[in-house]
């Protein structure tokens, strides 16, 4: 099963590294299962870690109940953020150097405890949180045409792609998390609104969903890793020329320019 | 580790079917008058060990209760109690609670204490509480005591974990020292209907006067409150009743609201 999972996990990257678009794994394979699919998504980490990449945390995918729906999935799914993904705040993304992207915010979080599950609550992850910050997730599918079951997305990275990181750290003191308003903008014009709570219905929940998943497959949620708990709004494509930005009210805002 | 009695054996395994089993029960002491306060939180512990062993629970904070005078009076008692909150009884705004887990469900608006720091010791004060405190958030607490008609003595409540059902806490996270936390005034609706109004000092005066009491009476059996716990410090007004299809707010001055829906 190992070598399978190897395979397809080389297809994936190549398909990342040459932005040829691939045939989605489950029309090639009906049989892979979920936990197929989170195998050969460490198998991609582990090709880029031995590539010298660096894993500098994780985000959560399908935290609204539109998405979960779209895939016809009742959970959220998970993927890895390496530090090749990092983009700064208001810097330029070629968008030749991606396949299909779209864009979605999210609250970032760093943690200053790591986080074992199981039994992880929201509260833990509050509790463990030193910061949060705003941020433009940059999704993208190595699938054709973004044709994705929940198999092809797990086992490509959860579709990521890049991250925006915002500058301002904000501790949660006054902060509610589930009320907090996130404004999307496209080249200064209103595109999108939407509040904590269209992440699991709390950002810290689908972060608690995260670090009980992850205790499924050994792992924890580490400290100062970034970790994005979903997005606020819908995914919405992006072409060259737009400049995206996204207000989080008091915790501040972030952007990217596409090029 | 002080050893159950087969009689305290007993007491557990029927409280815990009637809770798992959603079923009101004669209260304990109609059978067991002999039982002290120490026999009480004894199997109150015995209690909380085999639903941790069932369940695949953890222990996530404590919650005060008898803490208004007015209450302690109807009690005849001059001391607040206490009870464990596990992972499984915190529930959310954004998930609505099934009522047919309760027997006769009542809800109470509370002030939540997040520690940053253990705390324990003889001689806590105030002062210690909020100096350990990271967060105090708004909270609705459902208590639902397992006995015939919510009726039972002071031995009985605390062996019963204190009626604890489940809690729901608001998502606005205030630094202790950026709220006053003695005087929050508390606004309690079911159903937009106006059914309390209440003050953070209708807890003991001030509500981490209630979690000093808690820690220092901890103290006398060699235990204390846990970095990251988090505390119910007790009602700031009379609990109300609810039924499936009721919808309960609580607003809080300064820390938001929190709320609650149950089908």
């Amino acid at each position: 099963m190992s070598g399978k999972h190897a395979a397809y996990a080389r297809k994936l990257v190549n398909a990342e590294e040459t932005k040829q678009t691939m045939l989605a794994l489950t029309d090639a394979d009906a049989s892979l299962t979920v936990e197929d699919a989170y195998q050969i998504q460490l198998e991609t980490i582990k090709i880029k870690l031995a590539q010298g990449k660096k894993v500098i945390g994780k985000k959560v995918g399908l935290t609204s109940t539109a998405m979960q729906k779209m895939l016809g999935v009742n959970e959220p799914d998970y993927g890895h953020l390496l530090n090749d993904m990092v983009v700064e705040n208001g810097a330029a993304v070629r968008i030749d150097s991606l396949i299909s992207p779209k864009i979605e915010a999210e609250i970032g979080f760093i943690l200053e405890e790591d986080l074992e599950g199981p039994n992880l609550t929201y509260l833990d992850v509050l509790m463990a949180t030193r910061f949060v910050v705003p941020t433009l997730e940059i999704i993208d599918s190595r699938v054709a045409d973004w044709k994705i079951k929940l198999v092809d997305t797990v086992a490509d990275n959860g579709s990521s792609a890049k991250v925006v990181i915002g500058e301002k750290m904000s501790k949660l003191n006054g902060i509610d998390l589930r009320t907090n308003s996130m404004v999307l903008f496209k080249n200064n014009e209103l595109m999108a609104t939407g509040a904590g709570a269209a992440a699991l219905g709390h950002p810290a929940h689908a972060i608690a969903w995260l670090g009980n998943k992850l205790h499924e497959f050994g792992m924890a949620l580490k400290k100062d890793e970034l970790i994005l708990p979903g997005a606020l709004s819908g995914a919405n494509s992006v072409s060259s020329g737009d400049t995206i930005e996204a207000k989080f009210g008091a915790l501040g805002s972030v952007s990217v320019h596409f090029v | 580790m002080n050893l159950l009695t087969n009689r305290d054996k007993e007491i557990i395994e029927y409280l815990f079917a009637a809770e798992r089993d959603a079923r009101e029960v004669s209260k304990v002491t109609d059978k067991f008058p002999e039982l002290t306060i120490e026999d009480a939180y004894l199997i109150q512990d015995g209690l909380l060990a085999r639903k941790r062993m069932e369940e695949g629970t953890k222990t996530v904070g404590m919650k005060l209760g008898l803490t208004s005078k007015a209450k302690q009076k109807m009690m005849g008692v001059n001391e607040a109690i206490y009870g464990y909150l596990h992972s499984d009884m915190l529930a959310f705004e954004w998930e609505p609670i099934s009522f047919s887990q309760f027997i006769h469900p009542k809800v109470e608006p509370e002030i939540a204490f997040l520690l940053a720091e253990d705390l324990k010791g003889e001689h806590i004060t105030i002062e210690d509480v909020l100096k350990a405190t990271k967060y105090v958030a708004p909270a609705l607490e459902v208590i639902d005591s397992r006995y015939k008609d919510f009726r039972f003595t002071l031995n009985d409540v605390i062996a019963d974990n204190c009626s604890s059902a489940k809690f729901v806490v608001g998502s606005k996270w205030v630094s202790p020292s950026a709220i006053d936390i003695g005087s929050i005034g508390m606004v309690l609706s079911k159903n937009g209907k106006l059914e309390q109004t209440g003050s953070s000092a209708a807890v003991l005066g001030h509500p981490a006067a209630a979690i000093a009491w808690a820690v220092n009476q901890l103290h006398t059996i060699g235990k204390g409150l846990r970095k990251g716990d988090i505390v119910l410090s007790g009602a700031m007004s009379e609990a109300i009743a609810f039924q499936a299809g009721d919808s309960v707010i609580a607003a809080f001055d300064g820390l938001g609201s929190v709320s609650m829906y149950c089908e």
